[in-house]
């Protein structure tokens, strides 16, 4: 008798839990629902970096608004928001930052910060890239002496100017061997690389982040065309009904005001000594890395 | 203790399965107080009729009705299923005490808890499960479990009880001691039991009537003594133990008995008919007698004939003795007649039966 | 070796502190889960038992759809479910992508086949005339339903086990409909790949424990009541 008591508590017990998950699992949902929900698409080096973690609770406190941030490739993130799935694009891949906004998919976009991207590779350097001047120059010394690449491959800001680069160099890499795709995002490529011996390119701030564990040194940077540039972009309402426009059009306020252009200027200085982002609100895209 | 009063009855019944007719039977009753047997051999229809008659079963046509109110499917069945009670070959046992098997029908029924404690126990006790209340089902011997369900099926005090081959799986010594406990239970209870079986032995010992069945149908009905010595065909002549049928015509007739001439001999039967008639003579093994002396030994018997033992074949408690006397006899006889008799294969030896121990089928 | 160590001391700092994050991952990954456990238990074992009772023209083919339904990838269901869910999708008006009620929702699409189809041979491998011998017994349709989960508990424990199991450790579809937002979409599963990309390997191993030993505990919990019920 003891022992099916035991039994019957056990099994209620369990019961209990189920009910009392689908109760917490429908509170949950239903609590910042009564808030205006905001849906942020943006690029995995954003909230691979911290960033975002500091900035959406101020933005939310003083708004109000309920983030959802989606961190996938800026690719991803600008589909979305040509489909209206999502109201405010944080990305960093400029051409196709401009090919949306001629295709009226946004009402405005403006320049946030930037900082830069880097190529990264094993410290013996084979391809020895390390003396050759420029960005280009270094793809096309990579793909002469026929080094492992890897890149990201997921249509991200990174993997755009990427390619940027690599049509500069003239070169087509696709069909390669030595040239691979992880189609995964800069840490873990970053990861790959790593393991693999591989150069790649990648923005300073998920380097920074990664650096202890990969082993793998800066060898070429400071190029112009190395420069990453982060842009707001607020969806256009018109095209589709449930944008939330006013929360887009706060959450681009906030992010180019001047408290906030503070906070990502300082981000990252305490742990890695130097900043990862340099704020830009209004300065033109034209004057930087000049 | 059985009135001829029919506590269920069945009209133009119909069973089909994947558009297969399997049963077909005209019209059917169950006596009440009675103990039935369906016998016949696998795939006669005995458990697809047990399944119909507790309404488990969808019927294509036809009527079943319950002391003279009909039984319909769907709405009011449950009335019906409350009345009755099904015990299966497999003991079918719940995971739980051998108590909490016996208490399931009522529990199902919503008797409310005392009187079921008072009901289990005295059922336990009846069937002899008592000590083994707190005993967990998985944990019981064949015997032991098939009371179990035994007392499951009595608890709810059912008016009618199926039983499907229910001492099949049990070992002889079990199976006589649960048969005379069941026989003892339902007189007790004055509860109607319609039971299917294979084994006429069975059928024979528990049963007040039987019914012989074949491909879905009841070929006889009747007392069980009536049956086994007066077969209604060559079926079930050779189903109930008939071991000699022989073929023939009758050649004389007089004063209430018949001479048959079958291939290589003459047998005296009792029964009227026409000289030229072609019948069937059946011959039961058990009223055979075989001696070795002078025929005059069996004066008392119309039928005595020489003959050779062809085989002598133990069969456990018996020996069964086929003989060639012109025609193929076989005769059953015990262990201490073989020994006195010296009876061996090849030897002489004089068979005979009664005129009365012959049972004719007109064909 | 150092980062698996460094890995596991983190885990232990995380569990001890109490650290609110962490805390808050794992409840809302026990929520969720639990929640799409729960839900395809209903759909499950009712579907499950009623297709293994029922006879009707096509049984098997819908037998054959389950079994396969057992196996179905999260990424497609978190594929077709996002689909379904976006603001312009068929159910955008319900609002609830990127939400713990589209996890729910997309986990519960994962485990009740796996729950239906467990449920299914459970019912089926009853012995054949048991649902006989219950009807016989004066049992209402129901009540044989009840008593035949009721023998059928052990296998249909594992059910529940295979299903929490396949959700809670399911990363596709969670962040594919959730979006793995801090605080409110994060479960185990997505801030374990998360960290990785990030590069934590130390918190998304602390956190890969916690998964392993909250699946750990929940399935010897179920593993006890399971071996109390089968008889010595």
């Amino acid at each position: 008798m003891m022992k099916r008591s035991y039994v019957r508590t056990a099994v209620l017990a369990v019961f209990l839990t189920l009910v009392l998950a689908v109760g917490m699992a429908a509170n949950a949902s239903a609590a910042p629902g009564k808030m205006k929900n905001l849906i942020l698409a943006t690029t995995t080096s954003t909230q691979d970096s911290g960033l975002l973690d500091v900035l959406i609770p101020i933005f939310e406190k003083k708004t109000g608004y309920f983030v959802k941030t989606i961190a996938v490739g800026s690719g991803q993130a600008m589909a979305m928001g040509a489909k209206g799935e999502a109201d405010v694009l944080l990305v960093h891949s400029p051409a196709a930052e401009k090919a949306f906004m001629a295709q009226g998919n946004g009402t405005a976009r403006t320049l946030v910060m930037h900082n830069d991207f880097i190529v990264v590779g094993p410290p013996a350097d084979p391809a020895t890239i390390k003396m050759t001047k420029g960005a280009t120059a270094a793809f096309k010394n990579i793909a002469l002496s026929k080094s492992l690449f890897m890149s990201r491959g997921d249509n991200s800001g990174t993997h755009a100017k990427e390619k940027g680069i690599w049509k500069a160099a003239g070169i087509n890499p696709e069909k390669e061997k030595w040239y691979q795709q992880t189609g995964l995002g800069m840490g873990q490529t970053l990861n790959v690389a790593a393991e693999k011996k591989a150069y790649t390119l990648a923005d300073r701030g998920t380097y920074l982040a990664l650096k202890k564990n990969l082993g793998m040194d800066i060898l070429n940077q400071g190029d112009a065309i190395l420069l990453n540039v982060y842009s707001v972009i607020p969806v256009n309402p018109t095209k589709f009904k449930k944008i939330n426009a006013d929360g887009a059009k706060a959450f681009a306020d906030f992010i180019l005001s001047k408290d906030t252009q503070k906070i990502i200027g300082k981000f990252g200085v305490e742990k890695f000594g130097s900043p990862l982002f340099f704020p830009d609100a209004g300065k033109k895209e034209e004057s930087l890395g000049k | 203790m059985i009135n001829a009063v029919s506590i269920l009855e069945i009209r133009d019944l119909e069973v089909r399965r994947g558009g297969v007719r399997v049963l077909d039977i005209p019209g059917f009753e169950v006596l009440d107080g009675e103990f039935l047997s369906l016998i016949g051999p696998n795939g006669a229809g005995k458990s697809t009729l047990l399944l119909v008659l507790a309404c488990l079963l969808p019927r294509y046509r036809g009527s079943l009705s319950f002391r003279g109110a009909s039984v319909m499917e769907g709405n009011g069945l449950m009335g019906y299923r409350r009345k009755i009670s099904m015990v299966f070959q497999e003991p079918l046992l719940f995971d739980g005490t051998v108590e909490s098997n016996v208490a399931s029908g009522l529990r199902l029924h919503g008797v409310n808890r005392s009187n079921i404690g008072r009901i289990v126990g005295e059922c336990m006790e009846r069937f002899g499960i008592g000590n083994l209340k707190g005993r967990h089902a998985r944990k019981l011997s064949g015997g032991e479990a098939q009371r179990t369900s035994l007392a499951r099926a009595f608890a709810v005090g059912p008016e009618v009880i199926f039983l499907d081959e229910p001492f099949s799986s049990l070992d002889p010594p079990t199976r006589e001691g649960l048969m005379e406990d069941l026989q003892r239970i339902l007189r007790e209870t004055k509860t109607t039991a319609v039971m299917a079986t294979h084994d006429r032995v069975e059928a024979l010992r528990l049963s007040s009537r039987m019914a012989i069945m074949k491909d879905g149908r009841i070929v006889q009905i009747g007392d069980p003594g009536d049956v086994m010595n007066r077969p209604q065909d060559e079926f079930v002549a050779s189903f109930v133990g008939v071991e000699t049928v022989l073929s023939g015509k009758i050649v004389g007739s007089g004063a209430g008995t018949v001479t048959v001439q079958v291939p290589g001999g003459k047998i005296e039967s009792v029964g009227v008919g026409q000289v030229g008639d072609p019948v069937l003579c059946c011959i039961r093994p058990e009223l055979v007698t075989l001696s070795t002396g002078s025929p005059t030994e069996s004066a008392s018997a119309r039928n005595v004939l020489p003959g050779r033992i062809v085989k002598v074949i133990p069969m456990g408690l018996f020996y069964k003795v086929n003989i060639d006397c012109g025609f193929p006899l076989t005769a059953y006889v015990t262990a201490s007649s073989v020994e006195n008799l010296t009876l061996a294969e090849g030897s002489a030896v004089c068979s005979s039966f009664k005129a009365t121990a012959v049972h004719l089928i007109r064909k | 070796m150092d980062l698996i160590l460094e890995g596991i001391k983190q885990a232990i700092s995380l569990l001890f502190t109490l650290d609110p994050e962490v805390l808050g991952i794992t409840w809302l990954s026990l929520a969720v889960s639990g929640a799409a456990t729960g839900i395809s238990l209903i759909f499950g074992m009712s579907v499950g038992t009623t297709v293994a009772l029922t006879e009707f023209p096509g049984k098997r083919f819908v037998i054959s759809l389950i079994n396969t339904g057992m196996g179905l990838p999260p990424v497609v269901v978190g594929l077709f479910v996002s689909i379904f869910l976006w603001r312009n999708g068929p159910l955008g008006f319900m609002e609830i992508l990127y939400t713990p009620t589209a996890i729910v929702l997309a986990q519960a699409i994962i485990a009740t086949p796996i729950v239906m189809g467990i449920t299914l041979a459970a019912i089926q491998h009853l012995p054949r005339n048991l649902r006989l011998q219950i009807l016989a017994l004066g049992a209402t349709r129901l009540q044989m339903v009840w008593m035949l989960m009721k023998e059928a508990k052990l296998p249909l424990l594992a059910a529940v086990m295979a299903g929490f199991g396949g959700v809670i450790s399911e990363v596709g579809a969670s962040i594919m409909v959730g979006g793995n937002i801090k605080g409110y979409t994060r479960v185990l599963t997505t801030a374990t790949v998360m960290e990785t990309g990030k590069g934590n390997f130390d918190i998304a191993i602390a956190l890969g424990i916690i998964l392993l030993l909250l699946a750990f505990a929940i399935n010897s919990l179920l593993t006890a009541i399971q071996q109390q019920q089968r008889p010595r």
